[in-house]
């Protein structure tokens, strides 16, 4: 843990509002249940290099729920992958940035997400080749718990493991609301921890919004010499702002300038 | 084709190191010698497409050129969505190789054939869709796709297709070939319909109609510039494909000539139209239902010639 990452992580949080209401987009509570995790990898744990965002030996980091994606652009504009006034026309036509997590042009973005299920086979195909390869290498997926009802997600959670990806490591945002209901009103994922063991995956549990818990549990990674890693990251959809937390409405609500003052300030206390 | 397909793929593994076959849980008895010669390489993803296609793009995208193999209808329809963002949006280095393209395996039923596959994949940005017409064609096509970076899908038939070149041709992605002349009519035909394309034209030949037979290996992105030429040069168009009756190889030459009004040629398309869908049978059966055998392309020609030369002389 660094305090980097709690500078890193009230910047990008500021930024998602203002983005989020400038758009009039949604997914504000999913971005703030993932920033943290983000905040963390890329502060404390990614060997990335802004000024080399290709450099082939870099970690992979995918955010598979590609509706965070203003979380992960705001986080790499701070980084200094590219400017930070990409982010003033998030959303907006003609726009480099997408509402979901779009790729093209964006340096530092690996690949085009938000159609769910698609980020840990990718993942796979990733730790895959740097298994192979030799490279060192390592690749980070975050997934959604709503994710987890994607059959694709449980094809790859299948095939990691028994090519003993250690080099893969999944972190499931359990904010235990998906788009418009409970996760455990919808398809109960209970028991979660004890489902992905029996995948034969290597289990942390941390808070996720404990960057010191974070930091330490991505420290430990591979728990287990030969498995893949799941960190199940407890979460709050919303986290930080009152009135948007563990809140279902947060899915898809677009804050009113109102709503941005009073959010903005609440970051600020 | 596929013994074609897997020798020509080891020819380009010897070569490239980055090439990786990914096959799903299929291939038995033709993916065997690559798995053999380079474990290392090759992967078995488990009756999984849709992992398959992402771990496929997960590969691309950290430098490899990667294979898929399997059944028609499993490693398209099945994976579509997979197709369109990981492969697609990406442009990743994945070359799809379908066996049994068509009704190839016609008795096992709807679920095992892929009779849609060239029309849904030619809609999608990025796509090379490629439908070989021989053994000859499919080992050709194999090493085109490998040497192209970007997605491509190959259709291929089974194995015991006719060797319909008897040199090997010039092939490149995108571009027909001619494999015999005649002024009277053009059968562009793609797949393994071309066979029997060159069987009709020899038919035809017999009955004074000299034919000109076209292998239209690349649906997508089709050659434009000889399907004008031949809409100049021959006035009467008949597309023969082993496809559902929308979108395929007969939609895409619709399109090109639809955008030169110029052209007056008379366009008509042989297909599976539904038969396959309510029948039960053999490629060879439900293709003769269709009319896509050489008795049946001959009377189609004879029909559509006779619509035809009643409008030549009106001119």
């Amino acid at each position: 843990m660094s305090k980097d990452s709690e500078i890193l992580v009230k910047r990008a949080k500021q930024a998602v509002l203002r983005m989020v209401y400038r758009a009039g987009a949604s997914h504000v509570g999913s971005c703030f249940s993932a920033i943290d995790i983000i905040s963390v990898l890329y502060a404390d744990i990614l060997r990335v290099d802004p000024t080399q965002p290709d450099w082939p030996k870099r970690d992979r980091f995918i955010l598979s729920k590609g509706h965070a994606a203003a979380a992960i652009y705001s986080v790499l504009a701070f980084k200094g992958f590219f400017p930070e006034n990409w982010l003033e026309n998030y959303c907006q036509d003609g726009a480099k940035l997408g509402g979901h997590a779009t790729h093209h042009g964006i340096p530092g973005l690996e690949v085009s997400t938000g159609s769910l299920g698609h980020g840990l086979p990718i993942g796979c195909g990733m730790a895959l080749a740097a298994k192979r390869d030799e490279t060192g290498v390592r690749t980070f997926v975050l997934i959604s718990d709503g994710e987890c009802d994607e059959g694709s997600t449980w094809e790859a959670s299948l095939l990691a493991p028994q090519h003993n990806l250690d080099n893969l490591i999944v972190i499931l945002d359990y904010n235990k609301i998906q788009s418009i209901d409970r996760v455990k009103d919808v398809i109960d994922l209970e028991p979660l921890r004890a489902k992905w063991e029996s995948f034969r995956w290597s289990v942390q549990e941390v808070d996720g919004h404990d960057h010191q818990a974070l930091a330490a549990a991505f420290s430990k990674i591979p728990s287990v010499q030969g498995k893949p890693s799941l960190i199940i990251a407890h979460t709050i959809k919303g986290k930080g702002v009152s009135f948007m937390q563990d809140s279902i409405a947060w899915h898809y609500k677009s804050p009113t300038a109102e709503e941005l003052a009073l959010a903005l300030a609440e970051l600020e206390k | 084709m596929r013994t074609a397909f897997i020798r020509a793929l080891l020819d380009l593994a010897d070569k490239d190191k980055s090439v990786f076959l990914l096959v799903g849980d299929m291939g038995y008895s033709v993916v065997e010698p690559f798995a053999e010669k380079y474990p290392e390489r090759f992967l078995n993803v488990g009756v999984a497409e849709q992992n398959m296609i992402g771990v496929a793009a997960g590969l691309a995208l950290s430098g490899k050129t990667v294979f898929v193999y399997s059944l028609g209808n499993f490693p398209t329809f099945r994976c579509l969505e997979q197709i369109r963002l990981d492969l697609c949006y990406h442009e990743a280095n994945v070359k799809i190789v379908a066996v049994g393209g068509g009704v190839t395996y016609g008795t096992h039923g709807i679920t095992h054939q892929a009779t849609e596959d060239l029309a849904v994949l030619r809609a999608l940005p990025n796509m090379t869709v490629v439908a070989p017409g021989d053994p000859v064609e499919a080992g050709l096509a194999t090493k085109a796709a490998g040497a192209y970076k970007g997605p491509v899908y190959i259709r291929l038939g089974k194995r015991g297709e006719t060797v319909v070149h008897q040199q090997v041709p010039e092939f490149v992605l995108g571009k027909g070939i001619i494999l015999r002349q005649g002024k009277d009519i053009s059968l562009i035909a793609t797949g393994n319909m071309l066979a029997t394309a060159i069987d009709a034209a020899d038919l035809l030949s017999a009955g004074g109609i000299e034919a000109q037979v076209i292998s239209m290996h690349t649906v997508e992105p089709l050659d434009q510039e000889l399907i004008y030429k031949t809409a100049r040069e021959t006035k009467i168009i008949v597309t023969i494909e082993e496809h559902g009756p929308r979108g395929g190889l007969y939609g895409a030459v619709a399109e090109v000539l639809a955008k030169a009004p110029q052209c007056q040629v008379i366009l008509t398309g042989l297909n599976l139209g539904n038969h396959s869908w309510k029948e039960i049978g053999s490629q060879k059966y439900l293709c003769h239902l269709a009319g896509l055998d050489k008795s049946g392309i001959v009377a189609t020609v004879k029909r559509v010639m006779g619509k035809a030369l009643p409008m030549d002389e009106q001119k």
